[in-house]
């Protein structure tokens, strides 16, 4: 279980978070949906233990978590492989083990051979954020930690790697955070969605999804899409955004 | 794998043909300007080249290249050594990054030749002088490479590492290092340059043997041709000490820079 407790938080003289309470059961996965300065990804970086907040606990029962980036965040000195491994070397792994380990997952995020010896600029967008998604699931985390990973890509990939990620959570029987500002990715891949509002940081509307995550189509995607915008306080979360731009 | 070296080398050699046409073209100039000012001022190539075999005969250039490179390197590896490792941990610390800016900006504002003064001063004549010189003068410009490099990390790559709990080794060897190398190479490469320049000044001043020693007596007997020969020597040596040593390791080091189809960091050796 994961557990942010009455978090609040500052930067400076800017209130971020105010008054925070989600629980994340095991095995769900919940999405964090927001206009940009809603909090969201300072939630997810409190959760990484990048920081403490202000005010509040952070209670944290997975054994190990990963994360993926927006932007990809790869070392552009080192191949794919020796990206994939990075964790796995953190952790003192052998040379011959990890980049083992590190082909297999490659081959399953529809890397081959020859991307493998590639370094990140010589990848495409997608094919980078294969990478950085097989770098996290190298470590064999429990919780996994997606602060915006597609929002960079174009549609047809991005379908391609929400399928992805909706498959390998299954896998692996992840706990799963996502980051995201699209309520069409929230509802595609989510158990529970919270809805955030900046100025400060609050959650102003919570929906638990019932339907399992296979069972969910386009058809159902667009009418749950619809029917989130028909809420007032989701309405106004993202036309505060609107008013900001 | 075989074709791809193939190409790399072609690529190479052709890129030579550039170098070696420039320098034709300098040393048309230079017998132009012979010409038009005749040997006491500026001697032919045809002429420096005789001094140099002149200088060679005699039994002079080599042993004097052989103590000017001793001094030079080994000033320059010290400066080195010492300016990267401390610049690596000031750049760490945000605090000590700022204390040290002035420093460095004070450091490399000094003119080497005040070092050389202070130099036969506190340690009288000889090649030490020179070898204190040269590091004193060489040691800012790494210190600042190498500070600047570890400042100017990612902090995204940074946070990443993080997460993966990465131990201090680690997060020297795959982070830090690969990143402050960019910093460091034209650091370097500036710092061997002026290695060379600033031995031969000291040695100009405080000794009577090294490259350096023998303009001296190239400067008395108005021996301008001479002169000239034993600069040839120095620049064949610092070129061969570059391109033979640094560009080689550069690549090795580097190979994702390569593959970037960017061109190296070579810096103009300015003082």
């Amino acid at each position: 279980m994961l557990r942010w407790e009455n978090i609040s938080h500052r930067f400076g003289l800017n209130d971020v978070l105010e008054d925070i309470d989600i629980v994340l059961e095991k095995g769900k996965v919940i999405s964090l949906v927001g206009p940009s300065g809603c909090g969201k990804s300072t939630l997810l970086n409190i959760a990484a233990g990048l920081f403490d907040p202000s005010q509040g606990e952070l209670v944290n029962g997975f054994e190990r978590l990963a994360i993926v980036f927006q932007d990809h965040r790869l070392l552009p000195w080192r191949r794919a492989v020796d990206n994939i491994a990075y964790g796995l070397k953190a952790r003192g792994i052998a040379k011959n083990e990890r980049h083992k380990i590190a082909g297999k997952l490659a081959l399953r995020m529809g890397l081959d051979d020859d991307d493998l010896s590639k370094f990140p600029h010589e990848l495409s967008g997608g094919m980078r954020q294969r990478v950085s998604l097989a770098r996290a699931l190298a470590v064999e985390p429990d919780l996994l930690l997606l602060d915006e990973p597609f929002s960079a890509l174009d549609v047809g990939l991005r379908r391609d790697l929400q399928d992805l990620v909706v498959s390998l959570i299954a896998e692996h029987g992840l706990s799963g955070v996502f980051v995201t500002h699209d309520l069409s990715e929230a509802l595609r891949l989510s158990d529970e969605i919270v809805v955030m509002a900046p100025d400060p940081g609050r959650i102003v509307y919570r929906q638990q999804i019932a339907l399992p995550v296979v069972q969910r189509d386009e058809t159902y995607v667009f009418q749950a899409v619809g029917e989130l915008m028909q809420v007032s306080a989701v309405d106004a979360a993202f036309r505060i955004d609107e008013k900001a731009a | 794998m075989i074709k791809q070296y193939l190409k790399d080398s072609g690529a190479y050699l052709w890129s030579g043909w550039g170098a070696a046409s420039a320098l034709l073209l300098f040393v048309a100039l230079w017998e132009y300007g012979h010409q038009v000012y005749g040997s006491l001022i500026l001697p032919s190539p045809t002429e420096t080249m005789q001094a140099l075999k002149g200088i060679y005969d005699e039994g002079i250039a080599v042993p004097a290249s052989i103590t000017t490179a001793k001094r030079a390197m080994f000033g320059f590896f010290m400066a080195v050594g010492f300016g990267s490792i401390l610049g690596m941990a000031a750049g760490l610390s945000m605090t000590a990054a700022r204390a040290m800016r002035p420093i460095v900006t004070v450091a490399l504002g000094i003119p080497p030749i005040t070092w050389v003064v202070l130099a036969l001063m506190w340690f009288g004549m000889g090649g030490g002088s020179a070898v204190f010189t040269v590091v004193v003068t060489t040691l800012p410009i790494t210190f600042a490479g190498a500070m600047m490099g570890t400042r100017t990390l990612d902090q995204g790559l940074k946070d990443m590492a993080r997460c993966y709990h990465t131990p201090p080794l680690m997060m020297l060897w795959d982070v830090y290092l690969p990143h402050v190398l960019s910093y460091l190479f034209p650091a370097w490469i500036t710092g061997l340059g002026m290695a060379w320049k600033i031995a031969v000044m000291g040695e100009l001043l405080s000794t009577t043997d090294g490259i350096g020693g023998e303009m001296a007596l190239t400067r008395i007997s108005m021996d301008t041709a001479g002169t000239l020969a034993l600069l040839l020597l120095l620049l064949a040596m610092l070129m061969a000490v570059e391109y033979l040593m640094l560009e080689p390791i550069q690549r090795k080091l580097e190979p994702w820079r390569n593959k970037a189809g960017q061109g190296n960091f070579n810096t103009p050796k300015g003082i």
